[in-house]
């Protein structure tokens, strides 16, 4: 069966690529979310395929590991109809000493139309967009942006909340090393939402305070009456030495527990990107909690926002290249 | 051979007098600074100099002044000369006003023992139209380890040691360094950093880094290492000289230094005079330089104390990277940036933004360097060498990398307006470089 989108009211998303959050305005933001509804309807039907993307090839590459960003992304492309093809970037070419633009360079030659791109280092997914001709999508690039978990983790709020502004939103934990952090601090705020950060000083820097967050050190003072609870991985693999003394004294005084998050509001949710570490940021029995954790339907949503995203710019780029062929 | 520049306007950082006047050159000297209105036939007359045998330049009104004396260009002689030799690197000093380049021993091998020493001497004569002197390793291999044969290095044209970007992070060793270098009246050019705190920094920590995710590192890490030199200055009494003060916090502890007798001086460089860390916009990096680039309240302290003298120098930092070392992800691309040919029109833009005038920017580029080293030249006076520049302050102009003569073209000016270069470059009264 096909899947047909709401017609777009006149051209608004109409970028290129994907590879912030930053360059994206409120209501660009709006109707990716919007139409990712529309495939969360879709995603929930037994016959779940789409072909917008048909005819178009889709290549996830990523230069660190990914399991469920890249399982979610090769579902979206596969459930609206593209080719999708997977490289894990990591075993090949890097290793053999080849340059990224180099790597960009030969892909680019095998036209195709959407890259999904994750890499260790700032900025290397915008330096590759400039090199290639197709849509790019930044899966995640070190501490910059992920800026598809921003969208997913908005409609998760969305839904669950009814409204996407003015609610007071915590996100807790490595702030530091998160793209995801400023993905959903740059988002959340750009819908006008109260946004805290809460976590050791040596995992959130000051000069967050510089986006208009408000910073705790303290959880309990930080989680009096949010809306929303948003937990964070503690990030071991990109730690440098000694940002925390140890886990068990991180859990006892950042890690969610039962009595924590009975200061937040009663109909508080809570929120993980995954994947978690039980016992280190969050308590078992609250991401358990069907009442209070949404952890499961963000990756249900994430497949929906990742679909949105990727209809929007194969839109854009057929009508790019019509314009060119005249 | 005798050259008579007119009707020019003389930049006397010495004096700090900008006013119009005359210059006259004999066997490569400064022989004598003239008033206003100096005519040539009169002048040749009373001087019993044969008019056939001098040469006249007319300076139109345009500025001349005493060539940069640039402290720290790295010429990539030895091992990577496909960045930058002798002969481009010196082109590109004649085309930028810089008459004495002080080249960085980090090259690959280091220039840390005679040998090398003299290799490099040898290239550099050969090759370059300017004045080439060269800089020695502080210690082998510019490893922080072993001092290297300082007295040796000396008797064979060392005019300064240095380990470049790399901190000698071993306190005993670098104090063994400075007493050394002390009693061979060595100057030890050193790079304040806190080492293990900038490690892997590609900016300075600010909500621009944040924003960007790059690993940044506070700009306290200078200060750190500032006052760790000093205090080992106060233990050796070593003659000193920090290459880049970048930030305002380095300075209340370098006019301290000052102000209690010790031997420090302190240079900056021209990209953390005239760039802030906004420019590096969506990763753009060629202005990934070393240390990062700064916030604009930095950026203005540092202005100002070069305007008062507490930073001595200005130098280009000129360091060549290939393409291949800058197309790569912030994090690892390379850092630094050509800038021999862009120092003057950059410094200019501190002149006209107000911020400087003539006379202060050529006692930072020309004067002070020299005086640090011990040379005649960065003076407009009669005996000095006749090392001149003669440029249009005024003339504007958009920058186009690809016309630069060194081998790489890492500029962060590309595409830029600029307003003001260089028209004639003399080393010693010869012309080397005139503008078509």
């Amino acid at each position: 069966m096909s899947h047909v989108s709401p017609a777009a009211p006149g051209p608004s998303f109409a970028a290129r690529h994907l590879l912030g959050i930053e360059h994206l305005k409120p209501h660009e933001i709006t109707e990716i979310l919007d139409l990712a509804d529309t495939y969360v309807d879709l995603n929930r039907r037994p016959e779940k395929h789409s072909d917008v993307l048909a005819g178009l090839t889709q290549i996830n590459m990523f230069f660190e590991n990914s399991t469920r960003t890249q399982a979610s992304f090769e579902l979206a492309g596969k459930r609206l109809g593209a080719d999708v093809m997977n490289m894990a970037m990591q075993a090949s070419s890097i290793k053999k000493g080849e340059t990224l633009i180099d790597t960009a360079m030969t892909l680019n030659a095998m036209h195709p139309d959407l890259l999904v791109v994750r890499h260790p280092h700032s900025g290397a997914v915008d330096l590759l967009a400039q090199k290639v001709n197709c849509a790019v999508l930044n899966a995640g690039d070190g501490r910059h942006e992920h800026p598809t978990q921003a969208l997913l983790d908005a409609l998760t709020i969305r839904r669950a909340k009814g409204r996407l502004h003015r609610l007071n939103i915590a996100i807790c934990g490595d702030i530091a090393h998160s793209r995801v952090a400023r993905s959903n601090l740059i988002l959340l705020g750009k819908m006008e939402n109260r946004i805290r950060l809460i976590g050791p000083p040596t995992l959130v820097p000051g000069d967050f305070a510089e986006f208009g967050a408000e910073i705790y050190d303290d959880m309990r003072e930080g989680l009096k009456d949010v809306d929303v609870v948003m937990m964070l991985r503690l990030q071991k693999e990109r730690m440098d030495g000694g940002f925390i003394p140890s886990e068990r004294e991180y859990y006892h005084r950042y890690g969610l527990d039962a009595e924590k998050l009975a200061l937040a509001k009663p109909d508080a949710i809570v929120m993980h990107p995954g994947p978690m570490n039980r016992g280190v940021e969050i308590d078992g029995t609250i991401a358990d909690d069907i009442n209070r954790s949404v952890i499961q339907e963000q990756v249900e949503m994430g497949v929906a926002v990742r679909m949105a995203a990727m209809d929007l710019l194969a839109r854009n780029l057929r009508a790019e290249r019509m314009e060119q062929a005249g | 051979m005798t050259t008579l520049f007119l009707n020019a306007r003389l930049i006397d950082p010495e004096a700090g007098t900008d006013a119009p006047g005359a210059v006259l050159v004999a066997d490569g000297q400064i022989a004598e600074i003239l008033p206003e209105g100096t005519q040539a036939e009169q002048l040749f007359r009373a001087r019993n100099i044969d008019p056939e045998k001098a040469e006249v330049v007319d300076c139109g009104g345009k500025c001349l002044a005493p060539g940069i004396v640039d402290i720290g260009v790295k010429v990539c002689e030895p091992g990577e000369r496909h960045k930058e030799s002798y002969k481009t690197a010196g082109l590109a000093a004649a085309a930028g006003g810089v008459t004495t380049m002080v080249t960085r021993p980090d090259t690959s091998p280091a220039i840390d023992s005679p040998e090398t020493l003299e290799f490099v001497t040898r290239r550099a004569q050969a090759d370059a139209p300017v004045n080439v002197l060269p800089m020695a390793a502080l210690t082998k291999g510019r490893e922080g380890r072993e001092m290297t044969e300082i007295g040796f290095l000396m008797d064979a044209g060392a005019v300064a040691f240095s380990d470049c970007d790399h901190v000698v992070a071993n306190t005993k060793v670098f104090s063994r360094a400075l007493t050394y270098a002390r009693s061979c009246g060595a100057l030890v050019i050193a790079h304040p950093q806190e080492p293990v705190l900038s490690a892997g920094a590609a900016a300075s920590s600010s909500k621009f880094a944040t924003l960007r995710g790059l690993p940044a590192v506070s700009p306290m890490a200078e200060r750190m290492g500032l006052d760790r030199d000093i205090a080992l200055l106060e233990m050796t009494g070593a003659r000193y000289h920090a290459d880049q003060i970048t930030t305002a916090r380095a300075l209340p502890a370098l006019e301290r230094a000052k102000a209690n007798g010790l031997d420090i001086t302190a240079g900056t460089s021209i990209h953390h005079l005239t760039l802030n860390e906004l420019d590096v916009a969506d990763y753009r990096t060629f202005f990934k330089v070393k240390p990062p680039l700064r916030s604009e309240e930095d950026r203005l302290a540092v202005i100002e104390a070069v305007r008062t003298g507490l930073i001595d120098t200005i130098s280009s930092m000129h360091t060549p990277q290939d393409e291949e070392s800058k197309r790569l992800p912030f994090e690892e691309a390379a850092a630094g940036a050509v800038a021999l040919e862009t120092l003057l029109p950059a410094a200019l833009r501190l002149y006209h933004a107000d911020l400087l005038d003539l006379p202060t920017l050529f006692r930072a580029m020309s004067l002070n360097p020299a005086k640090r080293l011990g040379l005649p030249s960065g003076r407009l006076a009669a005996g000095a060498p006749a090392d001149l520049i003669l440029f249009d302050a005024d003339v504007p102009f958009v920058l186009d990398r690809f016309t630069l003569k060194s081998k790489s073209q890492n500029t962060p000016f590309d595409g830029q307006r600029m307003q003001g270069r260089v028209l004639a470059t003399y080393v010693a009264g010869t012309p080397v470089f005139r503008r078509d």
